[in-house]
This record gives structure tokens, sequence and C-alpha cells, in this order.
């Protein structure tokens, strides 16, 4: 029961802050509902007892990758782009695609719900303290079968570091 | 703040700069006049990229009451409040320029007694504008305990000339001729428990900024200015003094009885900051050996050379630089014969000190400017005038 | 009627959370009145002043008369900011801080009460998560929120340049300051602040030392408590790294254009992050609740009240001599009261020994806290690309090593 309170809680937000998102004027605006949108999910995320994911979520998206966002959008100027009318063009393609989306998981909602048990929504989650601590099991698949994995993108990450900093080294 | 627009605040300014930060315009920002640290009423334009100054443009003329001019239509005693209005947290030093410049005009000399009181008390104010200086610089750099101290101790001074004339900032103390108020009885043992506790004062001030690496990283290599440039654009006071020019009219032309007393003159080396702090320090302790010396030297006799009760000068024209606190203060009054002034020009330190500003503050940081700013010691009334 | 008390009684985990959650923001807020009472006293006897002394004796309603004057004071709104972010930021900036104080455990041992014959048990604290510690960083993180959209609503250029700074510092200090506690995790083997306080229990060197993280271990964490630190006073805008309200640079900063109770709130919020990282170095490096005497020495257990004793006598002498009559009044109340207290603890032993371990939290956290008053009132400002270059070239690097050297202590001796 509380569970599926706290789920819809969250499901509403998210919901609801996305369509705000897309529809604000002001970039700023977008970003700051955007991060409420990331909010909600990390708050489905600890619903779903993922702890370290709601945190990677909150400490990585929010407090990390957002910030980086809006520092961003204080720097630039937003009165050009506020003035030109966006996506304009692209109203037709947008909605036909949209549609198609929509249809796809339509489609994919209706016939999930026609196997026996085979419902899409996850039921009977196992109560908290029956889990082994989240951070432990995480760490335990990223460093135990998912080495390889893991490393290649870390290693992909310094990659992408480096370049940037060569990068903005040229400028200078 | 008028050329903000909405939402667009980090974009004033039209000309476009392709390699600053983010490809975003230089952004024009107005310190001053009503900002915290600009000391008083200077306004800076700066041109900024990012944080860093790209270039910079002083406005003045806030204070500006047109001293000068008032001289024109003043006897010569009645413009004397007036000079303390300039340099107000050194009143007397500007005092005793004007008054002496009079005098030179007149070809009157200031008895013997009053000229040790003069010099006794033009060191206590010299102290008393470092002190503040001191205390408005570490403000900026963000020290907010040396404030304090330093208004403690300038209160003594403070004291001592309010003992002295009655008054505590616009002193008036000296008059044309020599002084009106002899010394009073203690101002000798007063002088003298100053020294003596200042010296363990100051030792307390270093120990709070000198050795303090934050106070070396914010004041080290910042507002660099060589000898040269100093010299080009006529820098005078500790400002030269640290950029490694020996030059102190204390010494090359020697006025009131500076001739009698013994006092070194602290130079720098680079000419950053930090070595302006170093040479205002050095200063002060110079100004208590200077007043350790004229306490045991005040010699008995008149305090007023005879001038009437109107002065008349001679047609002819004159100019009497003193070493104020913050550089060379010059008066120069040219005489129709009357009871007032036909022209008395002024050559303040502090205007002639903020044109280095632009030098020093260029490709620093905002941060470094209110430590140019404070390093340079002006006080707004005399630049303005 | 009984259905509500039914009700109440089968939730009753949510009821006894909320109720905790009042009392501790009630706490919490007169204590940060009070502090901001305690930094102006200090910083005037450091530098030689006396601090706030007319509104009531020794200045102690001086936070209240604050707190009414924020009430009170028009609240204006700008031309042309943007109202809701111009509203919002104020708001993130006290609702994070408060909230990361929910996780932290104040003390050892449970509270047990008994309402209407059932017995209660609860922890001291609010929650304690399995993921405590990160809870706390994923706060501070959100924290830059409220700082950056505030200098960017104002629409105004000083609160702009003061937001950009601030975001700029929170991002890079956060780095280090998460880096910085790996070690004691890695020690504790756990996120849970409840268990690395746990792991810090135990005497070691003869018993005469406290097996604190900071000196113990198989590699003490004295660096790790050194880059914490400094990376803490930068993450919370306090000097010497207080750029983003550079007051003799920027005006004010960030909260430039705000006044009235909406600054009060970024006020708050910053004195309320102060005694959250205060909290947390406690917790982490300098065992939390542990008294740092051996629990043998019983004697130990009477400090709280000697301390309360000491305070009450001195207060009851200044109060006789004190000026005012409200003060001579009020004074040897206070004085005659904490006195009492002090009796009174030496009399319920099962109480004195209960608040052993809040009373040693409290009081390091207090000295944390009295440290960051000292350096303000001692050190200068940092330039902000002083401020970077410490952050990138010096705390990252060390709190990187000191990782490195704790798993290499570990893997070599174990833990402990």
């Amino acid at each position: 029961m509380l569970d599926k309170v706290i789920f819809y809680f969250f499901a509403a937000i998210a919901v609801g802050s996305a369509l705000l998102m897309i529809t604000r004027r002001s970039a700023v605006h977008s970003a700051i509902f955007l991060t409420t949108t990331l909010l909600a999910t990390a708050g489905i995320f600890l619903q779903l007892r993922a702890e370290f994911l709601f945190i990677v979520q909150i400490i990585l998206y929010v407090g990390g990758i957002m910030v980086l966002f809006i520092f961003v959008i204080m720097l630039v100027n937003l009165d050009v782009a506020a003035q030109q009318i966006q996506y304009s063009r692209q109203k037709w393609v947008a909605l036909a695609l949209a549609l198609a989306l929509a249809g796809q998981v339509g489609a994919m909602l209706w016939r999930a719900g026609k196997l026996p048990g085979q419902g899409l929504l996850v039921r009977g989650v196992p109560a908290a303290e029956s889990l082994p601590p989240n951070a432990e099991a995480v760490a335990r698949s990223l460093f135990g079968p998912y080495m390889l994995s893991f490393e290649i993108a870390s290693l992909l990450l310094l990659v992408a570091m480096i370049g940037a900093v060569v990068m903005a080294k040229k400028k200078v | 703040m008028a050329e903000t627009t909405q939402n667009g605040a980090g974009q004033a300014g039209s000309g476009s700069a392709p390699h600053t930060l983010l490809g975003a315009d230089e952004l024009i920002l107005n310190m001053g006049p009503q900002h915290p640290s600009t000391h008083g009423v200077l306004r800076v334009k700066l041109k900024l990229d990012g944080e860093r100054v790209a270039g910079s443009e002083c406005v003045i003329g806030y204070l500006h009451r047109g001293v000068e001019k008032i001289a024109e239509h003043r006897s010569y005693q009645q413009f004397a409040p007036y000079v303390d209005r300039m340099d107000y947290v050194a009143a007397v030093s500007n005092g005793l320029g004007y008054c002496e410049a009079v005098e030179k005009l007149m070809g009157v000399e200031a008895p013997p007694r009053a000229k040790v009181i003069r010099t006794l008390l033009t060191e206590l104010q010299r102290i008393a504008s470092h002190l503040l200086w001191l205390a408005t610089h570490a403000l900026d750099i963000g020290a907010l305990t040396p404030l304090f101290y330093c208004f403690r101790e300038r209160e003594e001074i403070l004291k001592i000339l309010e003992k002295y004339c009655g008054a505590r900032l616009t002193t008036h103390a000296f008059r044309i001729g020599g002084l009106q108020y002899d010394a009073y009885d203690t101002m000798e043992k007063d002088v003298e428990r100053f020294c003596a506790d200042f010296l363990k004062r100051i030792v307390e001030y270093e120990d709070l900024l000198t050795g303090n690496r934050i106070w070396l990283g914010r004041t080290k290599g910042v507002g660099v200015l060589s000898g040269e440039d100093a010299i080009a654009m006529g820098v005078t006071g500790p400002v030269l003094r640290a950029s490694g020019v020996q030059w102190d009219i204390r010494k090359a032309m020697p006025y009131a009885a500076y001739d009698q007393f013994e006092f070194d003159i602290p130079i720098g080396k680079n000419g950053d900051t930090f070595d302006r702090y170093v040479v205002r320090m050095e200063e002060m302790r110079q100004s208590v050996r200077i007043c350790r010396q004229a306490i045991g030297k005040i010699p008995a006799g008149p305090i007023l050379a005879k001038v009437g009760k109107v002065l008349k000068p001679p047609v002819g024209e004159v100019y009497h630089a003193i070493e104020a606190p913050k550089g060379e203060l010059g008066y120069y009054i040219v005489s129709d014969g009357t009871v007032q002034p036909y022209r008395v020009r002024i050559r303040p330190p502090s205007f002639v000190n903020l044109q280095a500003f632009d030098k020093m503050a260029r490709g620093h940081l905002v941060a470094d400017v209110v430590a140019i700013i404070g390093t340079l010691d002006i006080v707004l009334g005399e630049v303005d005038r | 009627m009984t259905d509500i008390i039914n009700i109440l009684r089968q939730h009753s985990f949510l009821v006894i959370a909320l109720v905790k959650c009042g009392l501790l923001l009630f706490i919490l807020l007169t204590v940060l009145a009070y502090l901001s009472l305690f930094e102006r006293k200090v910083l005037a006897h450091i530098q030689s002043r006396w601090g706030p002394y007319r509104v009531g004796p020794h200045g102690l309603l001086q936070p209240l008369a604050d707190g009414l004057k924020f009430l009170f004071k028009e609240d204006p709104m700008p031309a042309g900011v943007d109202r809701f972010v111009f509203l919002l930021a104020p708001f993130l900036s006290l609702a994070l801080a408060l909230t990361s104080l929910a996780v932290i455990p104040f003390g050892p041992q449970p509270l047990r009460f008994s309402i209407l014959g059932t017995q209660y048990e609860t922890s001291l604290g609010i929650v304690d998560l399995n993921i405590g510690l990160l809870v706390l960083f994923a706060i501070t993180a959100l924290g830059v929120y409220g700082v950056a959209l505030a200098g960017w609503a104002s629409n105004s250029k000083y609160p702009l340049l003061g937001g950009l700074r601030s975001s700029a510092q929170m991002m890079s200090y956060e780095l280090a300051l998460t880096m910085s506690v790996v070690g004691v995790i890695l020690m504790a083997g756990s996120f849970n602040l409840r268990e690395i306080v746990t792991a810090q229990e135990g005497r070691m060197f003869f018993g005469l030392l406290p097996r604190w993280n900071v000196i113990a271990g198989p590699f003490p964490q004295i660096i790790g408590f050194f880059c914490y630190f400094v990376a803490a006073i930068a993450e919370t805008n306090r000097a010497p790294f207080d750029l983003p309200e550079a007051e003799s640079e920027l005006v004010a900063g960030f909260n430039t254009e705000y006044a009235s109770f909406k600054f009060a709130m970024f006020f708050m919020g910053e004195y309320a992050n102060m005694i959250t990282v205060s909290c947390l170095a406690t917790i982490m490096f300098f065992g939390g609740w542990t008294s740092p005497f051996p629990s043998a020495w019983s004697w130990t257990h009477f400090i709280p009240s000697a301390l309360l004793a000491v305070l009450g006598v001195l207060l009851l002498i200044d109060g006789i001599r004190y000026e005012t009559i409200l003060g001579k009044l009020v004074l040897p109340g206070v004085g005659t009261a904490l006195c009492a207290l002090s009796a009174l603890l030496l009399f319920f032993a099962p109480v004195n020994n209960y608040i052993q371990g809040p009373f040693w939290f409290l009081l390091k956290v207090f000295i944390f806290i009295f440290f960051y008053v000292w350096m303000r009132g001692t050190l200068p400002r940092f330039r902000y690309d002083q401020l970077m270059a410490i952050g990138w070239k010096i705390l990252l690097p060390l709190s990187i090593a000191n990782v490195l050297l704790t798993s290499l202590g570990i893997l070599k001796w174990g833990l402990r």
C-alpha cells in the first residue's frame, strides 16, 4: 500500500516536471524541472530498494551534470535562444515520431498484459531487511564478473577527460 | 548596474571578443561609486574577461568640492581649515604643507619649538594614516581582525590630537607662522607611552599578516609597478619607494624639523603589493623613531612667529611640497599682494598615484583589484578635492 | 478516539520519526540562532571588542532581536528578477542544509520510553541509513543549487559572479571532500555512520589513547582529516574560503539582492551546513560519541556535571556584579539552574550514563565550530585562482594518495 502510494507520488512528479521541462521558455526553468524529474526518478529507485542507484543518480546527475548545465546556461546568452521559435519546422515530424513511440509502448504493454503473470510491473518486492547491502552488491558485481567492462568504461572516461583538457589548453 | 538586461546579466557590453570565456562577450563591471572596498566614492569601470581585468578606467569627481577655487575667495588664514578636508585621515600633514607654503611665500619662519611640535604631530598623523590604510587593506583582502587592532591604536593617536587641539579628525592643528596652542603638559608622556605600546602592537599585526601564507599569496606579485613606470607617472610616497626608488622629501628637501632627526627611508625591491605593505610597516616604525627623538628635543621658546592679523604676502609665487603619508603633497600659491591668494593649485599624492591603477590592475583578477586599490592608499577627498 | 490511538500505535515508527523531526528542527533552529551570537561574541573577543551586549544580559536576547528584525523587515523583490527561481533558491539552501542533519546519529544507546503502557525504543538521530554517508554527500552536492540559482535569478552582476564562483568552488571541493573520507569508509567497511563510530570504539597504545580514525588504524587518517577539514570549510563557504560572499569584492556575492527572511534562510543554511560538516568530522575522524578517556576511569563520567557546575558558578558570580537589573535577576537564576542540573546529574546515575555519548559528541562538534570562528577571525581570504589551485592541485592528489596508502595499509596489516 505505502509502496504504491510512494511510487505513484514520485511517478506523478517525474511525469509532471518532465512536461513542464519541455514547455518552459526559460532554459534555467527547464533545467530546474529536469532536475526535479531526475530527483523523482531517484525516489522511485529508492522505493525499489536500490539505494546505491538512488544515491548515484543524485550525486552524479543532479549534483554533477545538472549543475554543469546550469553553469553553462548562466554563462551563455539566452536572449537569442529565447527569441527563436524553436522546433517550429519539425512540428509534424515530432508529432509523427511521438505517435509512433506511443503506439510501440502501448502495443508492448497490451501484449504483456495478455500473457498470464508476465506483467511488466515488478511485483512482490522483497523486504528491505532481507536484501544484502546494495552498495556492496554493486561493488561485487562491478569488480567481479563485470571487471573488464568496468575498466573499459573508466578508460573511455579518462580518454574523454584528457581530450577535454587538451582541447581547452589549445585555446589559451 | 544600469546595463544589465533581463536574464542577460552575463552579456553586457557589445564589443565581441571571440577569445573570451565560452565565447561570451566581455563583461563591463562597474565597481563603485557605492562599493564597500573602493574607499569612498571611486568608481572603477572594469572590462572583464571572465574574472580577469582586461582594462580599467577610474571615474573620479564624485567628491569634488572646488577646494582650489574656494581658496581664491578666502583669506590665507580662512583657507587653512579647508585643506584638512582633502586627505581627511591625515589632516595634520595637509595643514603643515599649507602653513609652510604660505610661510615660504611671506618669508617667515616658524620658531624652532613650533617646528619640532609640528614634526611630532605630523609623524603621529603619519602613523594614524598608515594604520587606517593597513586596517582597510587587510579588510579588503579578507582579514577582519587587523581592522580592530589598528583602530585601537589609531584611537590613541586621535586622543593625543584631541588633547592637543580639541579636534580628532579635521584638526586644523597649525597656524601660519607656527602654532596656536602650545604642547599640553603631559603630551610628551602620552607620546612616549604610545610609542612604547605601539612597537609591541606592530609585532601583533605582523604576526597576523607578514608570515601568513594566504596574505603572501594575495599580495606577492600583485600589482607590480616598476621604478621607471612609477617615476614616469609621477607616483610618489610609499608606492614609489616600494618600487625601489629612494625618494623621500623629508630627506631630499628637509622641511619642518626633519633635518634634526635620524631616520631611515625603507625601500622595496619588487614594487608589488607585499613590498608596499612592508615599506609602510617599516615607515611606521621609523615614525615612532622620529617621535621618540622629538620628545626629548622640544626646545623652549615662542610658538608663533610674528605675523600680522591680516596676511598680505608680497606679489609672487611659491611651490612647497612635503612628504604626506600618501606621497608628495605640494601647494603652488600665487599671490597678487592682496589678502586672498590669486591662485592655489594643490598637487595631491592620491590623485597622481591613482594614475598607476590601470597599469597595476591589468591582467589581474577582480579580487586583486580591491587589493590594488587598497595598496595605493587613496583618499577620495584628496583625489577629487 | 481509540481508533486514532490504534492507528497511531500501528504506525508508531512514522509518528516517532515525525516527532523527532520536529524536536530536532526546534533545537536546531535555536542552536542556529545562538550560534550567530556565539560567533559574534568570539569574533569580538578575538578583535578586542565586547560584541553584542545591549539586548538582554551579555546580549543573550540578541538572536531573538535578530530573528524579529528578519521577520518584520520589508521583503523587496528587485525589478527584473526571475520570481520563481528567486524564491526557490533560499528555500533550497535552507531545506537541504536542514535535511542533511537527519542522518546524523547523536549517541550510542537507543532511548526507551513508554506511552500508554506500550514500550517504544528509538535511536538518537532521525534515521539510521545503510548509506548515511552517501546521503550526506548527495545532499551536499545539491547545496550548490541554492547558491547558483540565487546568483542567476537576481539579475545583477555581483550576484551572478558570486553564483558562478560558488558553483565552481563547491563542485571542485566536493571531489576532495568525498575522496578524503574514502579511507574512513575502507577502515569501517560501511557507509553507515553508526557503524563507522562503532568501528572506532576501543583503546590502543596501552589503553591510553582512543582508537579514533585520525590517529589509529592500519593507516592513521590524519591526511584524510586535513583534506576533509579544508574541503569542508570551502564547501560551506566559510573564511578563508568565503569567496562567494566576499564582501570586499562582490559586495555580498550571491545574496546581494536578498533581504529580510529570504536572506535569513541563506544565513541559517550556512550555519546548519557548518554544524553538519562538524558532526561529520566528529563521526568520521574523532570517534563520534566515544570518550577520549578509558572507560575504566569512571570519574570521567562526572565531567559533564563538573562543566555545568563551573559554568553555573561563573554565571552566578558574573550575574551578581552585572550592571543592569535584568542581568542581576536573570544571570544568577540561570547559574543556579545550571548548578542544580549538575547536582541532579550526580544523583541520577542512569541519566548521567546516558548523556555521556551525546555530551562528548556535542563537545567535539562545538570545538570544531569554535575552530571555524577562530579561523574567520584570523585569516585573510584566498583568491579565486588560489582556491582552485588548492582544491585541484593539493587536496585532490593528497586525498587520492590517502586512499591508496590506506588500502595498502589494510592489505598489509589487515583491519586492526
